[in-house]
């Protein structure tokens, strides 16, 4: 066998064909092509860096600033795998005395690049698109309180039909560990009662192995995550972490006794997957058969300029016709 | 009769049987241990690990179409390729069964497992290609087929309530058969691969390469592949379509050198040096199918199925199928075609 590596006619198992090494040649194509996710972060400025460790090598443009919305696409790279992650920030959310109009501005943004994506799809060349339809939005729910406030249901409602909705509680440090699970439970509580739909974790296939199952058990059990950020380098333990200072003490981000954080992490990394999936499957889809159902223009910008061709050459057409049919005309046959 | 799901005997072994071109980057699927560790680092490649898991989950179409004349061997090929009776082989026309008028297509579907990967394959065989006396623009049924497949597609693709997959029916592949006769290729190989090549991934295999020596093989080999640079003739994997270096000189390899593939097909066992391999028995020798000293099928096999089964996809969807729908639309003035529904809705907003 010539291919540099296996040999694989030996041992050769009889009756095997080969094509369960498909997984295989996916796997390499799509390492090759990498990955696009977005986020969208609603409530709290989220650091990335905090996610991403530091992998974060160059930070590239910030792709839109509207009041309301920014954006901005990292390239990491790990092991050979792209990510190409979106990072939609909503500053400002919730600080207005009237707040109606910022939560517009957000679902405009979700369904303008569900929009983008129609128009690309529905497009004559479909070779290179881009997906920036928003996977994930993270909401940050406020400690204060009891629970849901009437801007956080509200909007939750209005875009639980387009987006993969995680509910977080922000600055846990504020919250003792019982009036977490307190927190917590008041807001599931409250979610199912206003009919919210948040993005559920799949439970874990009878195949996969203990320590998977246990893993999705123990996410699923910890929704709403409760989670601290931090950018600071603070030295506890005789080692730096990320943390937040008090005179009481550190609290770690990356510390599971201390915050939900790295859980948090972990859903979205190992659901990313899953989470473009329903966005496709469930959310874009019902965009788009709303959207097509309503009518309207959303078909090939070419469209006009084709049809001005059209009747351009229809009228040539005619013309060659009527030359050839007067005299005998030097039909050299060529055919517009 | 089909031969029922093959088992995977022995996981071990068949991970040795994975090629790596390249490096394959370890990956830490799932977390180092429970309690503390449960949440350790995990990293973005476990990302990959999620959708190749999704990919065994659900399985996949693979269609594959044989073409060329009768008696060459192509159901017995196929059947070879996959290991089972997916193609019922033409034992000569008795009586009732006369030579088709015209090129027949007829598809046969079996699902097949191995190693937890579910494929429902489709044999798409063309009984009649080339049979005829006057053969002028047999190829057009086929093409016909082709294009149609790509049309139920479409149609799926732009229906306002689409279904989570889409079937698949698209040939991804066309292997053409060139009979073995040592002197070079024969008008109708050359008019049909001229048409096809533009809207199918076409394999040209030499079949029943039994009947040549060593020589007359490399010799006629040659031949074919000038024949088909002479005639423009783009088979499968086509230069424009490489999608790097690494692609490009494996498959320069591929063109230049091992294409086509000069194969012997076989259905029967035989005892060669105490191991059970697949054969022809000859007064002069058993010629093993799966001996690359004696023909070429198992490069045929490993590159189909083992290496290049997921490219033959994306090549017949991303440019094939893509080709076919941007002249639809074209066609069309920029508008998608019509289904009954999309047409129900057009009306109700005009």
């Amino acid at each position: 066998d010539q291919r540099g590596g296996e040999n694989f006619t030996n041992p050769e198992t009889p009756g095997y064909v080969g094509f369960a090494n498909l997984p295989n040649q996916v796997h390499r194509k799509s390492v090759k092509k990498g990955f696009e996710f977005t986020l969208m972060v609603v409530g709290k400025k989220i650091l990335i860096n905090s996610i991403l460790k530091d992998q974060v090598s160059c930070l590239l443009e910030k792709i839109e600033r509207t009041v309301q919305i920014e954006a901005s696409t990292v390239e990491i790279e790990e092991r050979g795998v792209k990510l190409r992650l979106t990072v939609v920030d909503t500053p400002g959310y919730g600080d207005a005395i009237n707040c109606r109009d910022c939560f517009k501005t957000i679902i405009s943004y979700i369904d303008e690049q569900f929009e983008r994506y129609l128009h690309d799809e529905s497009g004559l060349n479909r070779r290179h698109i881009i997906d920036n339809r928003v996977h994930c939005c993270f909401y940050f729910i406020s400690p204060f309180g009891h629970g849901l406030k009437p801007l956080d249901v509200e909007f939750m409602k209005a875009i639980h039909n387009k987006v993969n909705i995680v509910p977080v509680i922000a600055k846990a440090d504020t919250l003792s560990l019982k009036e977490r699970e307190r927190l917590k439970k008041r807001i599931l509580d409250e979610i199912e009662e206003h009919g919210i739909k948040i993005y559920h974790l799949p439970d874990a296939e009878s195949d996969e192995d203990e320590d998977f199952k246990e893993q999705t058990r123990l996410l699923k059990a910890s929704i709403p995550f409760c989670v601290v950020g931090s950018n600071q380098l603070i030295e506890a333990k005789g080692k730096k972490v990320r943390g937040r200072l008090y005179p009481w003490g550190v609290v770690e981000v990356e510390n599971p006794e201390h915050n939900d954080f790295l859980k948090l992490r972990t859903m979205l990394i190992t659901h990313m997957q899953d989470l473009q999936e329903v966005t496709q499957d469930l959310h874009y889809e019902n965009f788009r058969s709303e959207r097509l159902k309503r009518g309207g223009r959303f078909v090939v910008a070419a469209k006009d300029r084709l049809r001005r061709m059209q009747e351009m050459i229809a009228r040539m057409q005619a013309q060659m016709q009527m030359q050839m049919q007067s005299g005998e005309g030097d039909s050299s046959g060529h055919h517009v | 009769m089909f031969k029922g799901p093959v088992e995977s005997k022995n996981e071990a072994a068949m991970s040795e049987l994975v090629p790596e071109p390249r490096q394959k980057p370890v990956v830490p699927m799932k977390p180092m241990g429970i309690n503390a560790n449960l949440l350790g680092y995990i990293g973005i490649d476990t990302i990959i690990e999620q959708m190749r898991k999704k990919t065994m989950k659900t399985g996949f179409d693979f269609n594959i179409m044989v073409v060329g004349q009768s008696g060459l061997g192509k159901s017995t090929l196929v059947n070879t390729l996959f290991k089972s009776q997916v193609s019922r082989k033409s034992s000569g026309w008795n009586r009732e069964e006369k030579i088709p008028k015209t090129v027949e297509i007829k598809a046969i579907g079996h699902v097949i497992e191995e190693g937890g990967v579910k494929m429902k394959l489709t044999v798409i065989d063309t009984p009649g290609f080339g049979d005829q006396i006057n053969n002028e623009n047999c190829w057009e049924p086929i093409e016909k087929y082709i294009n149609e497949q790509y049309e139920k597609f479409l149609k799926e693709e732009v229906n306002i309530a689409r279904k989570k997959r889409i079937p698949d029916t698209r040939v991804h592949c066309c292997l053409y058969f060139i009979s073995p006769t040592g002197h070079s290729l024969r008008p109708l190989d050359l008019e049909f691969m001229k048409h096809l090549s533009k809207v199918v991934n076409i394999i040209p295999v030499i079949a029943k390469a039994d009947t040549m020596t060593l020589e007359e093989k490399i010799e006629f080999k040659q031949r074919v592949r000038k024949e088909l640079e002479v005639n423009g003739i783009e088979f499968y994997p086509q230069k424009e379509f490489d999608e790097d270096l690494e692609d490009k000189t494996e498959n320069d390899k591929i063109r230049q050198e091992s294409m086509p593939f000069a194969v012997v097909g076989s259905d029967k066992e035989y005892q060669v040096n105490g191991k059970r391999v697949l054969g022809r028995k000859t007064p002069w020798g058993i010629i093993e199918v799966e001996n690359l000293t004696h023909c070429e099928f198992a490069l045929l096999r490993d590159f189909v199925i083992r290496t290049h089964l997921q490219d033959l996809k994306e090549v017949t969807h991303n440019i094939h199928y893509e080709t076919y729908r941007a002249k639809r639309l074209n066609d069309n003035g920029g508008l998608p075609p019509m289904t009954a529904e999309t047409e129900e809705n057009h009306e109700s907003n005009l």
